[in-house]
């Protein structure tokens, strides 16, 4: 299983983190310190995969950002990599060529993206089309739903005045 | 809950109750962000803390939108500042119930993100709200973030809540198609893993998932299954082996064939049918299939689940050697070379044939690569290659950068070292590659060869008189003295030389090495031993001398007449000795004092009374040297000569090694207490963490003014004292032309290869190694020495074991069991009762003999159906009759397991125990399902 997926820029700066095992905040920024250690430093056309631990981290970087995935010793790597690629198309189509100021101002976005691809740490949703769809089902949702709540805050604004 | 919150944030007299201002004005998201991105440098600590203490006042705001805007925006600082958000479990809690998808929304990533499910209090509370939000009646998205919140924060109790009310999201009547389906399936998975106790609810559903026509439950079941089955003993998966062969022959996803090649690779081993049965799909895969992690993961099934099918082995050796061979995929030469490390020794020809690809990986730019191939070689080492691949890599760890360099002298160490050295047998050689790692300059295993130079020494007594020529090697260089990571390996040597010197051809030559001036750059301990040393072959060189002294006196005394020939041998040993003799006055009268002299007044404790020793024995010995004038001095004085050989004695009694069970079988003296818990000593500890131990000094005089004038002149003092000791030893590694004052800094013995050699490294590695790695029959010459054990299992390293998990897998694997009616083999949870349940197998066995004909043919037929496609009715008429019996258990079974989970589910285990024996009796068809289509 995934245990957490963490997207850094090269710079080191945290731009999401998901943690599908249970770790304490403490525990998760050390986790992170120890990554960035590991994964940033490495130069380009070297492998993608570092061993953490036990645990295996598997790493791949779009333009400025690296995605980590963490997996236990007996995963299967290239998988992994297919999911992180999976999940950058998304984005990307989600976004419209998508870069790392999308996600630094619509993170919560980027999350409920990932959570319709990952589900306890097990990749559950292979088709974009759907991912899509049902991101855009929900962000219509809310969207109705803001603007009646808004409406009818006015109302009750107005009233109160 | 708004109510209760503005209530209790009221009686915070300190912060204010927000107020419509605060509302108005609230800072959004994105206001945080940018005020984040355009502060200056070094100001983030102090915006952060500002921005929470705001979110703190805003979050109790009865308002739910305040409260929504403070909650994400602490979600935000939580997840990428990694600020603590466990403080606000509760508010996030409080926004669940909002009918508000948006706040919803938000609170449900808030709770996933600051939930933990041991140490978050408030869990509980959230019980009734995911219930309800799980109930098929609320919008689909919601249910959607209950079911990503439950998989991340279960809590057993959490999980056995809300199991059931899984099984309606679960089951396929409620939603066809519906997106939640595989959602559930894989919070069961989670469910299942922290309370093992739900199996019997959950199970059966998550069976059925792997039948259904949406490759995407499909998919999240045999992912359920595929974690279930790595994570603990996959032998209660085993009867569900015939589904999952089906899904393999249906299923076109990569996705899923992955995760069932998971699955097959933990229950191949325990089925050789099963295993049987796979070749020929795997091979099938092996050659179609494009898809590189498709692939590996055959690779990899074939190698840990069937390495007796040659045929499929075979094939998948030969895959690996294509990923060996991708020159510009890293990822592929990495995963080739896991891959062959997987393969056991039995293997070791796959090995054999990419012997070249492998040696190669250790100059591949890639460190995980190297390290891998380095991994692979060492676990091809048999006492027939030890010697060819720890030189072939003592070599390489020359030229190789400095962190590769010792992983590969940490690799032949620990090699070498396992189980007592046994895999070494010409000692001697081994002794001298130890040398040859402590002249590596980028050696920092200092600690390791010290320890093995001094273990040799003690348990292989005939490896000593090459272990003190290799000592000396390492004494006389002056250029090692200055590397701080080789003073323990000195000090290794100097204790041997000393321990061991009769087997020194030269004491005189040890004497001077340990008192070189250089040796000033060492730690006081590592000082102290050379003192020590010193000492030992000092007193030994006496004894000797005096020994022959009594032997020539005696014979001359006794008689003139016997033999030319004795007397001839007589005289040259007293030549020698009075050679020593000649010697230690020299050496007394230069090196000797001029060295030791000033050590009588060192800082160091150690050093200074050991060097005190030592010039009280040489003060002692003067008097000898007048012997040899006066005839009659040796009987005179015969004192001095007990004096050195009771010292002699002392030292030549044998040091041994000591047992690790030594300690226990020393008897607690009465009266002692024993503290269990050394948490008391923990200050004591933390006082001393800020001075590092080598600087204790029991300074005994204090000359704080004048020590760097006497520094400047020892420093010249020593310089010349230097070049004299590098001319008597012909070691020049400088040209002379350089000016002679800076002799102190000393070049490194060995300087890193120049970056322009290593070009051509790989050919070179080839090229050494012309060996094979198979291990083969070798004639000794030499028969191994012996090497005192005195343990067994001496050496041999314990594996911290995760019991804890162990445990609660065997719970889970237990629970399962039942579930599945106990079939098969008992598992460990079970094992109590086997003896019980064994009588009933008796008559299951006498059944399964008859049925398995029979079943025989009903997996051709139903084999035939799945390939000709459509109908599934039959296979499917199979699964039903299969659970058909389970069900009406089952529904028991969770009558009772509710009932039982009110009062206490931990008794519940051993409640229904003896009701599983009670079914082995009911369902004798339950070993049939494991002959169903093996």
């Amino acid at each position: 299983m995934i245990h957490f997926v963490i997207l850094l820029s090269r710079q080191g700066k945290v731009r999401l983190t998901k943690w599908y095992s249970p770790y304490s905040q403490k525990e998760r920024t050390k986790v992170i310190r120890e990554l960035s250690g590991l994964i940033l430093t490495r130069g380009p056309k070297l492998c993608n995969f570092v061993e953490w631990k036990g645990y295996k981290v598997v790493y791949r970087r779009y333009a400025s950002l690296y995605f980590c995935m963490c997996i236990d010793a007996d995963d299967n790597e290239l998988e992994i990599l297919e999911i992180i690629h999976h999940f950058v198309e998304i984005l990307d189509r989600y976004f419209g060529s998508v870069c790392e100021l999308d996600l630094i101002f619509n993170f919560h976005k980027a999350y409920y993206i990932l959570d319709e691809i990952l589900i306890a740490g097990e990749f559950q949703e292979p088709s974009k089309k759907t991912v899509a769809r049902l991101i855009a089902a929900q962000d219509s949702l809310v969207e109705t739903a803001q603007e009646q709540a808004s409406s009818i805050s006015n109302m009750i604004g107005q009233a109160t005045k | 809950m708004a109510g209760g919150s503005s209530s209790s944030s009221s009686s915070f007299s300190t912060a204010p109750a927000p107020s419509l201002v605060d509302s108005l004005f609230q800072r959004s998201l994105d206001d945080l962000i940018k005020a984040l991105r355009s502060q200056p440098a070094g100001a983030e600590p102090s915006l952060l803390s500002r921005a929470v203490a705001e979110i703190r006042r805003e979050i109790r705001s009865p308002d739910p939108d305040t409260k929504a805007v403070a909650l994400q925006k602490l979600t935000y600082l939580s997840s990428l500042h990694g600020l603590d958000a466990s403080w606000a479990a509760f508010h996030a809690l409080e926004l669940l119930p909002s009918p508000s998808p948006l706040h919803k929304r938000l609170a449900y990533v808030a709770a996933s993100l600051s939930f933990h499910p041991s140490t978050t209090d408030v869990l509980p509370l959230s019980t009734h709200q995911l219930r309800k939000d799980l109930s098929p009646s609320s919008p689909p998205p919601f249910s959607s973030l209950a079911l990503h919140l439950l998989s991340l924060s279960a809590s057993p109790d959490l999980a056995l809540h809300l199991a059931p009310d899984l099984l309606p999201l679960l089951s396929p009547r409620s939603s066809p198609s519906s997106p939640l389906r595989p959602k559930a399936a894989a919070a069961a998975l989670r469910t299942l893993s922290v309370c093992p106790d739900v199996a019997p609810l959950l199970f059966k559903p998550l069976v059925d998932c792997l039948s259904s026509p949406d490759l995407r439950v499909v998919s999240a079941a045999v992912g359920a299954f595929a974690e279930l089955a790595s994570s603990g003993d996959p032998t209660p998966y085993l009867p569900l082996a015939p589904e999952f062969y089906r899904v393999l022959a249906e299923s076109g996803s990569n996705w899923i064939l992955i995760k069932l090649l998971k699955i097959f690779t933990r229950l191949a081993p325990l089925e050789p049918r099963l295993a049987a049965r796979l070749v020929d799909p795997l091979c099938d895969l092996l050659r179609r299939s494009s898809a590189q992690s498709l692939v590996f993961e055959c690779v990899r099934t074939v190698f840990s689940g069937l390495p007796d099918h040659d045929r499929a082995v075979r094939l998948a050796v030969d895959k690996v050697r294509e990923f060996l061979a991708s020159a510009d995929d890293p990822n592929l030469r990495y995963l080739g070379l896991r891959a062959l490390s997987m393969l056991g020794p039995r293997h070791s020809w796959a090995v054999e044939e990419s012997r070249e690809a492998v040696i190669r990986s250790l100059a591949d730019p890639d460190p995980n690569i190297r390290r891998e191939a380095l991994h692979l070689i060492m676990v091809m080492v048999f006492d027939s290659n030890v010697v060819e691949i720890s030189v072939l890599l003592v070599n390489y760890a020359m030229k190789s950068d400095p962190i590769f360099a010792n992983e590969l002298l940490d690799a032949v160490l620990t090699t070498c070292r396992r189980n007592v050295y046994e895999l070494i047998v010409d000692f001697d050689w081994y002794v001298s590659l130890l040398g040859e790692m402590a002249r590596n300059p980028h050696c920092t295993r200092g600690e390791e060869i010290e320890r093995q130079i001094v273990d040799i020494g003690l348990r292989v007594r005939d490896a000593r008189p090459e272990l003190v020529r290799v000592a000396r090697g390492l004494l006389i260089d002056p250029a090692l003295l200055g590397n701080p990571f080789l003073c323990r390996i000195l000090s290794a040597a100097a204790w041997v030389s000393g321990e061991y010197v009769e087997f020194s051809r030269n004491p005189l030559e040890l004497v001077e090495a340990l008192l070189q001036p250089r040796t000033s750059l060492l730690p006081p301990l590592v000082r102290a031993v050379y003192i020590q040393a010193v000492f030992k072959v000092l007193a030994f060189c006496f004894s000797t001398y005096i020994d022959q002294l009594e032997i020539s006196q005696l014979s001359s005394l006794g008689n003139s007449t016997t033999g030319g020939a004795s007397s001839i041998v007589e005289s040259n040993t007293a030549a020698a000795a009075s050679c020593i003799a000649d010697g230690i006055a020299g050496m007394e009268s230069t090196d000797g004092i001029a060295t030791v002299g000033p050590l009588s007044e060192n800082d160091e404790v150690e050093v200074h009374g050991r060097a005190r020793n030592l010039l009280g024995l040489i003060h002692m010995l003067r008097e000898i040297l007048t012997w040899k004038t006066e005839e009659q001095g040796f009987i005179k004085d015969n004192r001095i000569g007990e004096i050195v050989n009771l010292l002699q004695s002392m030292f030549s009694e044998e040091l041994g090694p000591v047992s690790v069970n030594a300690q226990n079988r020393v008897p607690v003296p009465e009266g002692l207490v024993l503290e269990e818990n050394l948490a008391d000593l923990a200050w004591t500890l933390t006082e001393d963490d800020t001075a590092p131990s080598m600087s204790i000094s029991f300074s005994l005089r204090s000359h704080q003014h004048g020590k760097t004038k006497d520094a400047a002149a020892s420093s010249v003092r020593s310089a010349s004292l230097l070049a004299e000791h590098r001319k008597r030893h012909g070691l020049y590694y400088l040209p002379t032309e350089k000016d002679e004052t800076e002799s102190n800094d000393y070049p490194r013995a060995n300087d890193p290869l120049l970056p322009a050699s290593q070009g051509d490294v790989p050919e070179d590695l080839v090229k050494l190694t012309k060996q094979s790695l198979i291990p083969r029959k070798v004639k000794h010459t030499k028969p191994r020495p012996v090497v005192i054990k005195l343990d067994e299992g001496d050496g041999v390293s314990t594996f911290p074991s995760t019991t804890v998990k162990e445990s609660k897998d065997d719970l889970l694997s237990g629970a399962i069991h039942d579930a599945l009616l106990g079939e098969g083999k008992p598992s460990s949870s079970q094992k109590r009762y086997s003896d019980k349940s064994s009588r009933g197998r008796v008559k299951d066995i006498a059944d399964t003999g008859e049925s398995v004909s029979q079943s025989k043919e009903n997996l051709e037929s139903g084999n035939r159906e799945h390939r000709s496609s459509g109908s599934k009715s039959k296979h499917r008429g199979h699964g039903k009759e299969r659970h058909r019996s389970p069900q009406k258990n089952e529904e028991k079974e969770e009558k009772n397991h509710r009932n039982s989970a009110r009062s206490s589910h931990h008794h519940e285990r051993h409640k229904h125990r003896p009701r599983g024996e009670a079914l082995l009796n009911v369902a004798p068809r339950a070993p049939v399902i494991q002959h169903f289509l093996l």
